[in-house]
């Protein structure tokens, strides 16, 4: 069954009148194409006028679409090869975060990135996304590797947190996050950090410290969900619209408060609506990047990386 | 009838002549119920001597604590926080970041300060929790990246004593990114082989856990003091389960290898002149290994 939200219902109702018509004309053998023309290209108009129009928290939901591409499936799409790898050598392989080896038009590069499921099982296989201190220990692992041999580094980001359990805490979530944002710092290779869905918190951050940081246009980033956020300020999660808007977490305005380097076009509709086009839209994306990062000075290029995230944050003297 | 009688009728004390006891000068310490004098928690570093809790106190009870005679230079005062994102939730950000000030005298949920700890040089960036949580958004990252870079200028070692709730939600991704920069920070300062000893007090979680806390070259904490990235509250709800006694506190998170040792605040400044006497001096020699690596 098709998903579709409250705000797009207009659109629904346009199709289901496209859809009327059709029928109409296939029982009656009647040529309806100029209704049915009419009909599209109003459809066309209403849905230029509602995606371009959205609000934070219509693209929140838009980032979790349970059809939203996930990591793996953008490898699939765009890598000609990928070799997964797995654990991080102390306690175990955490599976809301993966990584391995790929390559793009015959590029070599590690991919790292946050994995969901697609049906209850995966769901919770996955852990929702949400990974243990281990999912962050098997990225820097893969990362150094990348560093060893020279290799640029790409994350794909898209969790609702670090998951806050009781074993994550015992084996160090917050040191294992904090770790990781030290050691991108200074990483020696050039890093790419994509916001493909949810950006939240240091769960996103933990692996998002990168040369040029970008956002899918309709993902989200900020320092909590809109929904905790909500939880916090207003005892309820009923004001969740409200957070979302505050939070200003919208690829447009974290682009607007130079918190990241550059937006990627989604397909209409959101990424769901075509991923092999949103897919191929961010390869082309990538591999410009690798290339004019690949020509830089590594050194310089660090330098750069780590002034760019000390210039961020507003203070008066 | 009454069950007592006035006797002196019209009995009136003018405001000069009233008594009051001025409020602070006795509390209770909240373990134990005992009360506690203001002089004696001074003179006993603000630490319960009935039961040893320690008290929670801001960046100018730990400066006394710590630095030589109660000398320092305090670093970049005057940073105060912008409003970014206009930023309204039960009141407008930016008045209630006015009435904080006025409320605590300070200018956002931290202070730094250079001085001496045993005669040796030491610069200290402390939070304060009393300042909207302790939360940590682009006034905190800030002057931890730049009493960071003044460390790394003058060769000085550096103490960060966390107390915080985590980031603050009114400065969204702007706080976010501090521990991004903070981080940064410290990965030059590691460089520069210059010592960062981080010092976690009752609370330090979230946002500051998972950065400048936890990346010490030592990591050391109050006793009992709670240490955590997710709060216990969240934790709670997510695993719908009771958290095991003792949970998330400075002894267990030891327990668990993230912290090097738990320091009573009354043995702590010698603790911390010894070890920095040990690895002076700083910043200046290569490390062994490379020397010898050259030479050969």
């Amino acid at each position: 069954m098709k998903i579709t939200f409250d705000f797009e219902k207009p659109l629904a109702e346009i199709e289901g009148q496209i859809e009327k018509v059709k029928q109409v004309e296939e029982k009656n053998k009647l040529d309806m194409s100029a209704t049915i023309a009419e009909l599209e290209a109003k459809l066309h108009e209403a849905q230029k006028e509602i995606y371009q129009n959205l609000t934070g928290w219509q693209k929140v939901q838009i980032s979790r679409h349970p059809e939203r591409p996930y990591t793996l499936q953008y490898l699939e799409l765009m890598c000609d090869d990928f070799i997964e790898l797995h654990g991080d050598r102390t306690v175990g392989d955490d599976k809301a975060i993966i990584g391995g080896w790929g390559t793009m038009n015959g590029q070599t590069a590690m991919f790292i990135g946050h994995q969901k499921g697609r049906n209850t099982k995966e769901r919770q296989y996955r852990n929702f996304g949400m990974a243990n201190p281990e999912g962050y220990r098997k990225a820097l692992r893969l990362m150094k590797m990348a560093e060893k041999f020279n290799k640029p580094i790409i994350t794909l980001i898209d969790t609702p947190g670090a998951y806050p359990g009781l074993e994550a805490e015992e084996r160090g979530q917050g040191e294992a996050i904090a770790r990781n944002l030290l050691e991108m710092a200074v990483l020696k290779v050039p890093i790419i950090c994509v916001i493909i869905g949810e950006g939240a918190s240091g769960g996103a951050l933990g692996i998002g410290i990168g040369d040029k940081v970008m956002m899918l246009d309709n993902s989200w980033y900020s320092v909590i969900s809109p929904e905790n956020c909500s939880t916090i300020l207003f005892k309820t999660w009923e004001q969740k619209e409200r957070a979302a808007e505050m939070l200003k977490l919208t690829s447009t305005e974290m682009l607007k408060n130079k918190l990241i380097d550059g937006v990627i076009k989604e397909p209409l509709g959101g990424a769901h609506q075509d991923p092999v086009a949103m897919a191929a839209t961010l390869k082309k994306q990538l591999l410009k990047d690798l290339k004019a990062l690949s020509e830089r000075n590594i050194d310089e290029l660090v330098t750069e990386r780590i002034d760019k995230f000390c210039s961020m944050g507003v203070v008066e003297e | 009838m009454a069950w007592f009688k006035r006797e002196d009728k019209g009995i009136i004390t003018t405001t000069q002549e009233k008594k009051e006891a001025p409020d602070g000068i006795w509390n209770k310490c909240p373990n134990c119920k005992k009360p506690l004098h203001y002089s004696e928690q001074v003179e006993n570093q603000y630490v319960c001597h009935y039961c040893g809790f320690h008290l929670r106190i801001g960046s100018k009870e730990y400066f006394s604590v710590l630095f030589d005679d109660n000398q320092f230079t305090e670093l970049f005062a005057d940073l105060h926080s912008g409003d970014p994102l206009h930023f309204t939730d039960t009141k407008k950000y930016s008045d209630r970041l006015t009435e904080t000030k006025t409320k605590t005298g300070l200018t956002d949920a931290i202070r730094a300060g250079v001085g001496k700890i045993n005669g040796q040089d030491i610069v200290i960036a402390c939070m304060d929790f009393n300042f909207i949580g302790g939360s940590m958004g682009s006034v905190v990252g800030e002057k931890i990246a730049r009493s960071i870079d003044y460390s790394i200028k003058h060769k000085v070692p550096f103490l960060m004593i966390s107390k915080s709730g985590g980031a603050r939600m009114m400065e969204a991704a702007f706080s976010l990114m501090q521990m991004a920069k903070t981080s940064a920070k410290l990965a030059l300062l590691a460089q520069a082989r210059i010592p960062y000893i981080s010092l976690l007090t009752d609370p330090t979680t979230g946002g500051v856990t998972a950065s400048y806390a936890m990346l010490g070259d030592i990591n050391i904490a109050e006793p009992g003091a709670l240490i955590g990235f997710a709060g216990p509250r969240v934790i709670k709800e997510t695993i719908k389960k009771d958290l095991p006694k003792g949970f998330q506190t400075a002894e267990f998170v030891q327990e668990h290898g993230f912290l090097d040792f738990i320091v009573d605040r009354r043995e702590m400044k010698e603790k911390l002149a010894s070890f920095l006497k040990m690895l002076a001096p700083y910043g200046v020699q290569e490390p062994v290994a490379e020397k010898e690596a050259d030479n050969s």
